[in-house]
């Protein structure tokens, strides 16, 4: 099996990382006016746009009178993956995905601050190479913060997987993905440490199951502190008449 | 911490596909080097550091120090240089290292393994993600180029950067980096850009300290190939096979060389039920056995059939010249034929090390000399090498470089010696070898994961295992077995029922999965015997002591207890670790004299004569089911303790005992396969023996019916009976053949893992049980570890663990498995023969043997005693200089499968006497020389021995030369039969 090579003698991986290293992640806050809040987000070549409209009044059947609908619609563009494939919106695995990217958020939004309203979040994945959940739910927290929701804390996500059959693989990429084992996808709150959403894509042995989760939440651990980041500069950049920078700071 | 830049790189296949990848570089990647100053000192660790900082400067080329950095080809071609200590400091830029994993995983295997030792300083330089080395391909550029460039930019950066570092050195003796590579551009290119390069034929001549290198150095040609001369057709391309085999004009499958016509192999290609036959020396274009080739099929009316007669090259080197072979294409229009074809190309070579001896060239002063391997399926080698007088006693390996078309042989070059011919540990070693058996010393790592001694049985562990210490256990055995992997137990119940308890070493509570020790004892699979050795899975301490059931001391052991009726109906099967001390250790004739001795009343003596009647019943009920009893000639050496040369050969006895204590281990077998498989429907690791195709028994059915009995081989049961009812009055041997036979016409038994086959396949068809896994045995077969913990774990008494359960990982196991099993079974007879050798050093016998086959030119005899098969032939030689007036005339009757020669004809399965004997003419090749003794026919038969003859004049003079190397008889279903081997019983 590929499943041999994916870390070398010399402990690096196909793409030259070392096993415990994220792939490259830059982002941006606030890339579109129409919504009130929106991101975009590359973690290696996982390229996602994230655009939240909300908090609006909820149609009157949906409308619960004591906390806030999180309504997900996640997609992917026709140009994503490397063969072009027509996707039409509500296939099963974007359901699939909305419904987990629903669970996520509203763990993290304060849901009872908006009671009888709804929040739309609209997640289209423009590149897909790897950790596809992930990379959005980073983008949509980005895209919340940026429409000014009240959060609990940040929700990160970060996938891991093994190599060599013990050898734990943080943030993995589709080449991984494909020719590795099982993959776990992990969301957390980092802060508080909490497990938002936890996913498998096969089964795997319980004895690896601390490791590989370990690496899963150190990655979500990392990530955090990369979105803060980003979202205190936004803030330094958008503010910088009010000299907001040095309140953000 | 990372340099992050991002390069894409672009792939294509298929239809056309862009594949865009990142690829980061980094700025920790450190030199490796000793006296490196300016890497990043966080990064390093001691263990990363491993090139030294004074190499020493053997070669007389260079006057300083130096580092080597090898490229691809250098790799490849000269692997058998890089295996010797005198190459070290090497610097392997992970652009060569990925490329020769590209293009030989063998050789990847094997240069991985050198790289990994310690001694030998080699650094592996991930150029590839370092962000001063990495090279971008350019457009237009081919990827070797790309890597050349790649190359020869790492090594620039190597040495400038050490220059950096040595400063205050004068310039002379610096450490300087020096590109190792054939390809003579790449080394003008690299010294126009001021980098040392080398050949690797001028660095190893220029090591002046090992001028035995050389020969060792692979002679790579790379003129283009004229067709003048030439003795072969060219080899397709690999770009026509492959347009070939997707056209279906060409197939592709795996070469087979004949053992018995070196002038003839066979193809397996998938989808075709024969294999296709390949004759001649032109069809068979070079094709070494092992290859995977592209075929073409020849028209149906060009088809041909085996050629009945057994031919070798016996030759010395005639020179390049192919001689006639009218005589073994002559197509017999009448005989079936088969598909026939002829090799096209070669798709992939499966050449590996050759032992064997060397034939010295006559003429004195030359190096090149011919290589005859021991293997006689491969053919002669042409190697080159000054140490002729010295290796020619000796026992050398050769590896193949390749095979011109202008040429008779391929070329080659010598690898090593083992040691002086003839005697007893180089002729194991070469059999070890020549069956990659693993047979190094135990590593320290390994003995490391043995338990401490004196070894002692904790309270803890009584309370966790059952203890049945007080009960009659007692193990039956050969003479002289050290390791006992089973006990027996038999006990009335008040119940009136009978507890019948198998107890085997509970091996796997001493090797832990993931140690050394249980991966050293997965890679050998299986204890090897030999004749006079004995190659052990697992270390000593644990084979013949802490695991080995002896009798009188206390051992944990696995037990498969059931509860029976007195029918051997079961009504209860239970299953625990326990502590068991056994009562006694007895031999097969101890244990047959307890029950046939009326006097004994004893709790064991009770114990084996139930065990023996339930025993019966069980083989009855199987034999009822459709189990086959096959044969196979089994012998055993009684080896002199003190020069370990066998002194007496005798054939192996069967009693009642060595099939009692066989019936219980297939019950625990049968009783342990069901149970996992339920418990465990996806990994479960069985063993199965697939149903033999129909074309398999052609020649028992063939042979069966030449004696007026019919074998009707359309299911096991009915195999069983027919050949039950075979049975000739006046010769009692006959049924016995004939079970010989059917062993050969059956597949071989394979380790598989349940969930990767259909249920109905997990058929046993010898046993004709429908589920079968190994238990009984774990000390010599590492099957059993592994069923023994899927059994611990499905009763709770251990834990899992991932790679228990993963089944791929599983499947490759059962690979190697089987792969090991086969060889050791090939050892294993081997060895037989090779001791069959040595007994008749200096000795003459006459011996009664039958006729096993008939060829157009030879008998094929089986001598019984020995378990030994041997050819007489009967016809002249081709020339007819050799030719006797007045020797006898043989007819091949082709119908009937018969010789005649005056009035007496040869049938398959007649009475003959042989005389055996060896000739030592040829103190590098002895043969075992049959000859006909009875029935005597003038001019042909030899005397009886009262009137000895010179046996070298005997076979000037005539021309009944009779020579076989002795080889022992295929048999396959090896649960059946009981495996020959010293010291060890008779049991599955």
């Amino acid at each position: 099996m590929a499943n041999q090579d994916l870390l070398s003698d010399q402990g690096l991986r196909l793409d030259g990382r070392r096993a415990h290293e994220l792939r490259r992640i830059r982002c941006k806050l606030g890339v579109f006016s129409q919504p009130d809040g929106s991101a975009y987000l590359e973690q290696g070549n996982t390229k996602v746009l994230a655009a939240v409209y909300g908090p609006h009044q909820a149609p009157g059947k949906k409308s619960n009178h004591s906390e806030v609908i999180v309504n997900c619609q996640y997609s992917m563009a026709v140009f994503s993956t490397g063969e072009r494939k027509n996707r039409p919106r509500g296939d099963r695995k974007s359901q699939e995905m909305t419904i987990h990217l629903q669970q996520t958020l509203r763990a993290a939004i304060k849901t009872e601050l908006y009671p009888r309203s709804q929040i739309d979040v609209f997640i289209e994945v423009l590149q897909a190479d790897g950790g596809n959940y992930c990379a959005s739910v980073n983008a949509a927290t980005l895209a919340l913060i940026d429409a000014g929701i009240c959060l609990k804390e940040y929700v990160c996500a970060c996938t891991a997987s093994l190599a060599n059959g013990n050898v734990p693989l943080m943030d993995v990429s589709h080449l991984e993905e494909v020719s590795g084992g099982a993959t776990l996808s992990v969301a957390s709150l980092p802060s508080s440490n909490k497990i938002a959403f936890m996913e498998m894509s096969q089964r795997f042995h319980l004895d690896h199951l601390p490791k590989v989760l370990d690496h899963a939440l150190q990655g979500c651990q990392q990530i955090m502190s990369i979105l803060d980041k980003a979202v205190r500069e936004h803030l330094a950049l958008v503010g910088s008449a009010s000299d907001w920078g040095n309140i953000a700071k | 911490m990372l340099t992050e830049r991002v390069f894409m790189r672009k792939t294509k296949r298929g239809n056309i596909l862009k594949i865009v990848r990142e690829h980061y570089l980094r700025d920790d990647i450190i030199c490796g080097s000793a006296i490196c100053k300016h890497c990043p000192v966080s990064m390093q660790n001691d263990d990363d550091i491993v090139l030294v900082a004074n190499p020493s400067a053997e070669s007389s080329l260079f006057k300083f120090p130096i580092y080597l950095v090898p490229d691809t080809n250098v790799i490849l071609d000269q692997i058998d240089i890089f295996e010797e200590d005198a190459i070290c400091n090497m610097i392997i830029l992970s652009t060569v290292q990925e490329e020769v994993k590209h293009r030989s995983s063998a050789v990847y295997k094997k240069f991985r393994d050198i790289v990994g030792r310690s001694p030998r300083h080699c650094y592996v330089f991930v150029n590839e993600h370092h962000k001063d080395t990495y090279v971008e391909r350019k457009p237009g550029e081919t990827a070797n180029d790309r890597n050349d460039r790649a190359i020869r930019t790492a090594t620039k950066w190597y040495d400038e950067h050490l220059q950096q570092s040595q400063l205050n050195i004068p310039k002379a003796k610096r450490i300087r980096v020096v590109l190792l590579t054939n390809d003579a551009k790449n080394r003008e290119i690299a010294q126009n850009e001021g980098i040392l390069a080398i050949s690797v034929d001028e660095y190893v001549k220029s090591l002046t300290e090992h001028p035995l290198l050389q020969d060792k150095l692979k002679h790579k040609t790379y003129e283009v190939e004229s067709s003048k001369n030439a003795l072969f057709p060219p080899h397709l391309s690999p770009a026509e096979i492959h347009e070939g085999i997707k056209s279906g004009a060409l197939l592709q499958g795996s070469f087979m060389a004949s053992r018995e016509n070196y002038l003839e192999g066979s193809v397996n290609v998938e989808g075709i039920e024969k294999f296709v036959l390949i004759q001649g020396r032109e069809s068979l274009n070079r094709a070494v056995d092992g290859d995977v080739v592209a075929i073409r099929l020849l028209p149906e009316d060009q088809w041909s059939a085996p050629s009945e007669i057994i031919l070798q090259d016996e030759e010395n080197d005639p020179g390049d010249v192919l001689e006639e072979e009218t005589e073994i294409l002559a197509v017999k229009a009448e005989v079936e034929k088969t598909p026939t074809g002829v090799i096209v190309g070669i798709i992939r070579r499966k050449w590996r090390q050759y032992c064997g001896i060397l034939q010295i060239n006559q003429v004195s002063g030359s190096t090149r000399h011919i290589f005859v391997p021991a293997e006689r399926k491969i053919p002669k080698v042409r190697i080159e090498t000054r140490q002729a007088e010295h290796l020619k006693m000796q026992r050398i390996v050769v590896a193949i470089d390749n095979w011109p078309r202008h040429s008779r042989y391929p070329n080659g070059h010598f690898v090593r010696a083992l040691g002086p011919l003839g005697d007893k540990d180089t002729e194991n070693e070469v059999l070890l070898l020549e069956h990659d058996v693993p047979h190094s010393k135990w590593s320290e790592e390994v003995l490391s994961c043995l338990p401490k001694l004196p070894w002692i049985i904790t309270n803890e562990d009584y309370e966790r295992r059952k203890d049945l210490r007080d009960i009659f256990i007692c193990s039956v055995d050969p003479p002289g077995c050290t390791d006992i992997d089973d006990a027996l137990h038999c006990r009335e119940l008040p119940n009136g029922r009978l507890e019948v308890g198998v107890h085997i070493a509970d091996v796997s509570h001493f090797i832990r999965p993931g140690t050394a020790l249980d991966k050293e004892a997965s890679l050998r699979a299986t204890t090897v015997y030999l004749v006079d050795k004995r190659i052990d899975m697992v270390p000593e301490l644990l084979s013949s002591n802490l695991c080995s059931l002896l009798g009188g001391v206390e051992r944990f052991a696995f037990s498969c207890v059931w509860e029976m009726d007195h029918n051997a109906n079961i009504l209860e099967t239970r299953y625990h670790k326990s502590v068991i001390k056994s009562k006694s250790a007895m031999t097969y004739e101890q244990a047959q004299l307890i029950i046939d001795d009326p006097t004994q009343n004893h709790e064991i003596a009770k114990s084996l004569r139930h065990l023996n009647r339930l025993a019966k019943i069980l083989k009855k009920k199987r034999i009822e089911n459709g189990a086959l009893i096959l044969a196979s000639p089994e012998i055993r050496f009684q080896v002199d303790s003190e020069t370990h040369d066998p002194i007496e050969v005798e054939a192996k006895k069967m009693r009642e005992t060595n099939s009692m204590v066989e019936e219980f281990m297939l019950l625990a077998n049968v009783s342990v396969a069901e149970h996992i498989e339920r418990e465990f429907p996806e990994c479960a690791m069985l063993r199965r023996h697939p149903n033999p195709p129909q074309t398999n028994f052609e020649p028992l059915i063939k042979a069966g019916e030449n004696q007026g009995f019919e074998i009707k081989t359309d299911c096991g049961k009915n195999l069983a009976l027919s050949l039950d009812a075979a049975i000739k009055e006046d010769n009692p041997y006959f049924n016995t053949m004939l079970r010989i036979l059917a062993t050969r016409c059956m597949m071989q038994a394979v380790y598989f893992i349940s969930g990767t086959v259909q249920n109905e396949e997990y058929f046993h068809y010898g046993l004709a049980a429908p589920i079968y896994t190994h238990f009984t045995s774990p000390i010599r077969r590492y099957a059993d570890i592994i069923v023994h913990r899927l059994l611990a774990a499905s009763i709770g008494a251990d834990s899992t663990y991932a790679e228990l359960l993963d089944k791929h990982r599983n499947s490759e196991l059962c690979n190697n498995l089987n792969y090991r099993n086969r060889m050791a079974q090939y050892a294993g007879r081997a060895s037989v023969a090779l001791n069959t050798h040595l007994f008749f050093r200096g000795k003459t016998q006459e011996e009664e043997g039958y006729v096993l086959f008939v060829r157009k030119n030879a008998l094929q005899i089986l001598v019984p005693k020995f378990g030994l098969e041997g050819t007489i032939y009967l016809n002249i030689p081709k020339d007819n200089s050799r030719h006797k007036p007045g020797a006898p005339v043989f007819v091949f009757n082709k119908d009937e499968h018969t010789q005649q020669c005056g009035n007496i004809i040869f049938h398959s399965f007649d009475p003959v006497v042989v005389r055996l004997s060896l000739d030592s003419t040829n103190v590098q090749r002895e043969k075992l020389v049959f000859e006909l003794v009875k029935p005597y026919i003038e001019g042909f038969s030899v005397e009886p021995m009262e009137l000895s003859v010179d046996d070298n004049d005997d076979q000037k003079a005539s021309d009944k030369v009779s020579e076989s190397t002795p080889k022992r008889p295929i048999g396959n279903a090896d649960e059946n039969k009981p495996k020959k081997k010293k010291n060890k019983k008779t049991k599955k």
